[in-house]
């Protein structure tokens, strides 16, 4: 800002940092309680500082098995998850960049009919189409498997439009060049526009995983066996009415452990995400 | 090395516009043939058809003899040289220069060795582990210039490659490609709206205006027996001065040459003029009092924008002058200085 006065900067920071713990405040006591005992969560009050259990807590839930979820461990609903949000991530990612290729560089007839059906199903969100969609699910036996836990979910209107437009502002100059220098379709895709779109590919990939990762509607459906699960519905299952019921101590250690894997890809990408967002690079 | 025979050639969209309305050009081997016209006159169609960028509507387009109508830009064995360079952004100036070479499946040690030859004809050696970001509009240019150099290919083809240059470096290169186009001897066809460009570089000048050719000649030829009133205005800066006749006269002439019969507009070149000279030059010549409207002096010459026979005319003085805006002069324009053209516009 233009004027740096002490009183200034401090009110910023005190805004700043106000802010901070109202966020990231239950997700402290989260962990706190993911360190402690079942007897101490369910004793209140809870402790503010964490407690001795942490690698007890841990190590049970990621190995041993969770009792209310038929005995599957932490560590098989991240592999899970991770499969299935990779899949969606990736499988959105190369449909909707080859369809936008088809829709941008090629000339053919109903084409633009295509475009328009793809536009149209922006309208049509899972929730819509979900009992047609379970049906043939059902009827391929594809119920408990990885592929009907990605392949419904893959379809995207909203990247492929991305990359329409992205694909628009390639000058056509650059294409004749490819084409003038014996560059065929595949070649002129794998060796320019790939290259040229790799930000905008990683920014839609956190966009992407973060939203395979957080499904919840079609998992819950899809899924029958405990072991086939995402950690979401794990998490959701492992819940009780009756607090007793309830291993709080592994909930709260799910949960942590839950939100690992969706940091660790926003961090690791920040820089490509970042540049992805605001420049085109060209 | 090749030519390039272009037999009645014409593009019309789909739509109907018909952009290139018949254009029949031979260009000899080895000569650099530049397309010159104002926008939309239908010159940067013909160099993509002959590049195989659009499709030919009908006639024939052949390279080296060979009629190249059903074959695409890769097979035509041509370069191209775009506006915009159109260099592959995420690639260094190596691999760009590289890409057509590797597609077209040339060893390595030998790709290797044209680049770095061609690198160094265009003192681009030092930039080949560059991105194209990174360099300067000239050695973008130069780079562009590379990557057609390196495929030595049958016929080069430039689309207006110096038009995002400043004024100097314009200069600069132009010469540099012509040199180089000499040096090689390959066939070339440059499409150009500046005149100055175009006059310098061909060999053979080709004026288009509207879809046609109007006029096809060694570029000095068409500079002092333009066929047309669109010619005699394009080529040469400023523009030749035109004036009506009205029923075989000139208003406010004091003397004229013999006008032909069927002549409609009278003209003559601003660098043709003579100011105050009377006597014998006048002998057959046109004549006649102009008033000075602005004076713009650039150093070597000075132009003299005046009114005179019911129309605007600049003359060409050289050096410093001391006309000032108002003055009456006589101006000069000898005989064989003179041309006449038609009420189509067509030379007579």
């Amino acid at each position: 800002m233009i004027d740096n006065s002490p009183i200034r900067t401090f009110i910023a920071h005190l805004v700043l940092v106000l802010g901070i713990l109202i966020v990231a405040f239950p997700i402290y006591y989260t962990f706190v309680a993911s360190t402690h005992s079942l007897q101490t969560i369910l004793r209140p009050p809870l402790p503010l500082l964490p407690g001795d259990r942490f690698v007890e807590n841990y190590s049970e839930a990621l190995f041993g098995g969770v009792g209310r979820i038929g005995g599957v461990s932490v560590a098989t609903l991240l592999f899970n998850t991770t499969v299935v949000a990779l899949g969606i991530a990736i499988g959105k990612i190369i449909i909707s960049l080859l369809s936008a290729y088809a829709i941008v560089f090629f000339r053919f007839p109903l084409r633009m009919t295509f475009f328009w059906l793809i536009f149209i199903t922006l309208m049509l969100p899972v929730e819509v189409r979900i009992l047609p969609t379970y049906k043939v699910m059902v009827d391929f036996g594809l119920i408990d498997t990885y592929t009907g836990l990605i392949v419904p979910l893959i379809a995207s209107a909203t990247a492929t439009l991305l990359f329409r437009q992205f694909f628009l502002t390639i000058p056509g100059e650059l294409v004749e060049a490819a084409r003038v220098d014996g560059a065929g379709p595949w070649r002129f895709f794998w060796d320019i526009l790939l290259p040229l779109s790799r930000t905008n590919i990683a920014a839609l990939f956190v966009i992407l995983f973060i939203y395979g990762w957080t499904q919840y509607l079609w998992p819950l459906l899809v899924t029958n066996r405990n072991d086939m699960n995402t950690i979401v519905i794990a998490l959701r299952k492992m819940i009780s009415f009756a607090d007793a019921d309830t291993e709080w101590h592994l909930v709260m250690v799910t949960s942590m452990l839950a939100i690992v894997p969706p940091i660790l890809v926003v961090v690791l990408m920040q820089r490509w995400f970042v540049r992805g967002l605001v420049d085109t690079e060209k | 090395m090749a030519t390039v025979d272009l037999k009645d050639v014409k593009k019309v969209y789909p739509g109907g516009v018909e952009a290139v309305k018949g254009v029949s050009i031979a260009i000899p081997d080895k000569e650099l043939c530049v397309l010159v016209g104002p926008s939309g006159c239908g010159k940067s169609t013909l160099l993509r058809m002959i590049a195989g960028l659009e499709t030919i509507s009908a006639g024939t387009c052949s390279i080296d003899g060979k009629v190249v109508n059903a074959i695409g830009p890769t097979e035509r064995d041509i370069a191209m040289v775009f506006q915009n360079y159109a260099l592959y952004p995420h690639m260094k100036v190596y691999d760009n220069m590289a890409y057509g070479l590797r597609n077209r499946g040339m060893p390595k040690d030998e790709i290797d060795k044209r680049v770095r030859t061609t690198a160094e004809t265009l003192e681009l050696a030092h930039l080949l582990e560059r991105r194209p970001r990174e360099l300067s509009g000239g050695q973008r240019q130069r780079v562009a210039m590379g990557r057609a150099i390196v495929r030595s290919p049958k016929v080069f083809l430039f689309d207006e490659p110096l038009s995002n240059l400043d004024a100097k470096l314009r200069g600069q290169m132009r010469v540099e490609i012509k040199s180089l186009q000499r040096k090689l001897g390959v066939t070339s066809v440059y499409v150009t709206h500046d005149q100055l460009e175009a006059m310098t570089l061909a060999d053979v000048l080709v004026v288009m205006n509207a879809g046609l050719v109007e006029q096809l000649g060694a570029p000095l030829d068409i500079y002092e027996k333009p066929a047309s009133t669109f010619v005699a205005s394009f080529i040469g800066a400023p523009p030749m001065n035109l004036l009506p006749l009205r029923s075989g006269q000139l208003e406010g002439a004091v003397s004229l040459p013999a006008i032909p019969a069927n002549a409609a507009t009278i003209g003559f070149r601003p660098e043709d003029c003579e100011v105050g000279a009377d006597g014998a030059a006048s002998e057959g010549g046109l004549r006649l009092m102009a008033r000075v409207l602005g004076v713009e002096p650039v150093g070597a010459e000075s132009f003299l924008y005046c009114e005179a026979a019911g129309g605007r005319i600049v003359v060409r003085v050289p050096g410093r002058t001391a006309v000032a805006v108002g003055d009456q002069l006589p101006v000069l324009a000898r005989r064989e200085k003179v041309h006449f053209f038609g009420s189509d516009g067509k030379r007579v």
